[in-house]
């Protein structure tokens, strides 16, 4: 039985790294970030296995790929957090030299990256590459992908839908961070993306709803429900419900903290509502 | 190897040697697994298929995903060969590309036929005369153009055993075979002919173009020194500059758009080093058209005339 309070404590720590990252700097993605500390932290100390004295190739563990990239803060925390590197570094994010780039990259050699991504609408063709390499090894473990909402613009998303149905790729798990935001806007404003849990079913995938992607609890059973219906010949999507920018009061709930990083008195208030459980990364 | 000697032993489409090529790698490499979408026919894909069906994947019409699924495939430890035309395997792809294989350092060969404009009456949406330009500008792309079968049949067993993104370009007509039992070396340009007048540096269907214009000019007493750049990136600078040292001026021939490509590569790169007369034969900033193979070699300037007279032209600013 996971140990719900000390997962709560790892995502609230991580919620402090993402303003503290991303102000130090005065640009950065918070708002998604923010929304993905539970999905994060449950995924990297409670569901997957996974080695942080990192393998590229990833055999014989479950394995992790972003797709949205600009969420790169709530990842390097919990990379950092869980062990692949350590937590001081969290303060070169997106300085000169880093190996932590603006968007997650593997040039510069950062544990736990297997892939360089931003440019969006990648991170499921290469995940369902992953997937079927383990089908070919006979390796059981999982392939784990996030995506976010706004992505399911991209058209290739839909081309790697078609084909992990069709290939029957039942080793992969994508999540899409269902937060209903994106830069310009909402997503009904911006470009509609109609019945997601229909299109993804209409698709070929098995759909699996998080209703709250914010709740420790529910990320959890519902990790635990996606997990169980690998194996079965679909894929798996789970649509998260969750809300940008959670945990700040001023900036949940709207794309308007999408890209930008507050300033010294908003950084100030917004460490303020997040209790420092694990201490802070140096400054 | 003296010019006389390089005689063509017949002809078979580079496409073939890939296919052959591609079969014969995997039969002694348990890691090569190919992508195709939907151009199994045209790539030659089938031998490889019929010998592994478990390590194809037919992708359908969708580059993209053909593209981020061998950059996953590459990522677990396989070497994932991608087949599809050249102007789907650059200009399509470009961005899956660029972060998904090449910024992430993904041991995948994009192999990429029907390039140029002898694919012939399909036209110019599929005639691409960009493509090399695209792929060598991205840092850590190795770009190889070979020119006959065997020579493809060479590279597509070689890169295998090469880590890191490749770009492997061929085409599709029958074209003469010359180089049997010639060596093939990454990177490593191969000396078809020593002479003394003149350079051609040629890559790719227009080597043998290069091969008939130098014996044309070997009747007229001009001694070319005839090499093949197979390996358009890395570029092999020692053996271009040491030429130039001797002759004193150079002539690239290509199937390609004249920016961008072999041309634009070597005056470059004797622009920084060796100052020297160039002409160039390629095609001038132009998309291509239907056609006949031979009728738009001709229209487009890259026939054994126009080596022929690029020839002669540089000779006279020596």
């Amino acid at each position: 039985m996971a140990d719900l309070q000390k997962l709560q404590n790892i995502a609230t720590q991580s919620r402090r790294d993402i303003i503290r990252m991303v102000s130090n700097v005065a640009s950065g993605h918070p708002g998604g970030s923010l929304g993905c500390a539970e999905f994060f932290t449950a995924l990297y100390f409670e569901v997957m296995e996974h080695d942080t004295n990192f393998n590229m190739d990833g055999k014989g563990e479950d394995m992790f790929f972003l797709s949205n990239g600009h969420i790169s803060p709530i990842w390097y925390s919990t990379l950092a957090r869980v062990g692949y590197f350590p937590v001081e570094e969290l303060n070169t994010f997106r300085k000169l030299n880093t190996r932590l780039q603006g968007h997650p990259a593997t040039h510069e050699g950062l544990p736990g990256i297997r892939i360089a991504s931003g440019s969006l609408g990648q991170g499921l063709s290469v995940a369902t590459g992953v997937a079927l390499s383990k089908k070919m090894d006979g390796d059981q473990h999982l392939v784990y992908v996030l995506a976010g909402d706004g992505e399911l613009q991209e058209g290739q998303v839909w081309e790697a839908a078609m084909f992990a149905a069709h290939y029957k790729v039942d080793n992969v798990i994508l999540t899409v961070d269902w937060n209903g935001q994106q830069i310009d806007g909402p997503n009904d404003e911006v470009m509609s993306l109609g019945d997601l849990p229909a299109k993804w079913a209409s698709f070929g995938w098995e759909v699996v709803i998080m209703e709250n992607g914010n709740d420790m609890e529910n990320v959890l059973a519902t990790l635990a429900e996606a997990k169980a219906k690998t194996g079965q010949g679909k894929p798996i999507v789970i649509l998260m419900r969750t809300e940008m920018g959670y945990g700040i009061d001023f900036m949940v709930g709207t794309h308007k903290w999408h890209g930008k990083a507050p300033n010294a008195e908003q950084t100030e208030n917004a460490l303020s509502q997040l209790e420092e459980t694990l201490g802070d990364y140096p400054a | 190897m003296n010019l006389k000697d390089i005689v063509s032993t017949g002809k078979k489409a580079t496409r073939d040697g890939f296919g052959d090529g591609l079969h014969e790698v995997s039969m002694t490499n348990d890691n090569v697994v190919a992508l195709c979408a939907d151009l199994i026919g045209s790539l030659k894909m089938n031998k490889f298929i019929d010998a592994h069906p478990k390590r194809f994947f037919q992708v359908g019409i969708a580059e993209a995903n053909m593209m981020g699924l061998a950059a996953g495939l590459a990522t677990a430890g396989k070497i994932p060969y991608t087949g599809t035309f050249a102007n789907f395997s650059t200009a399509r792809v470009y961005d899956q590309v660029r972060q998904s294989i090449a910024y992430s350092d993904k041991n995948v060969k994009i192999c990429a036929s029907h390039a140029g404009l002898t694919l012939g009456e399909d036209g110019a949406t599929h005639q691409t005369l960009e493509d090399i330009g695209m792929m060598k500008m991205l840092p850590g792309m190795t770009v190889i153009n070979p020119c006959d079968y065997n020579q493809t049949k060479q590279a597509t067993i070689a890169i295998a055993d090469h880590h890191g993104p490749v770009y492997l370009r061929f085409g599709r007509p029958s074209w003469p075979m010359f180089t049997e039992n010639m060596p093939f070396e990454i990177g490593k340009a191969l000396m078809l002919s020593e002479g003394t007048d003149v350079t051609i540096v040629a890559t790719g269907h227009l080597v043998w173009k290069a091969v008939e214009a130098a014996k044309q000019l070997a009747e007229e007493g001009i001694s070319c020194e005839l090499i093949n750049i197979h390996t358009i990136k890395p570029l092999d600078e020692e053996a271009i500059l040491k030429s130039v040292a001797k002759t004193g001026c150079i002539v690239t021939a290509e199937e390609h758009n004249v920016y961008g490509g072999l041309g634009e590569s070597v005056a470059g790169l004797l622009a920084r080093k060796q100052p020297t007369p160039i002409e160039m034969v390629a095609v001038n900033d132009t998309f291509g058209e239907s056609g006949k193979v031979p009728d738009l070699i001709a229209k487009y300037g890259l026939d054994t005339v126009d080596v022929y007279n690029a020839t002669k032209r540089v000779l006279k600013r020596k």
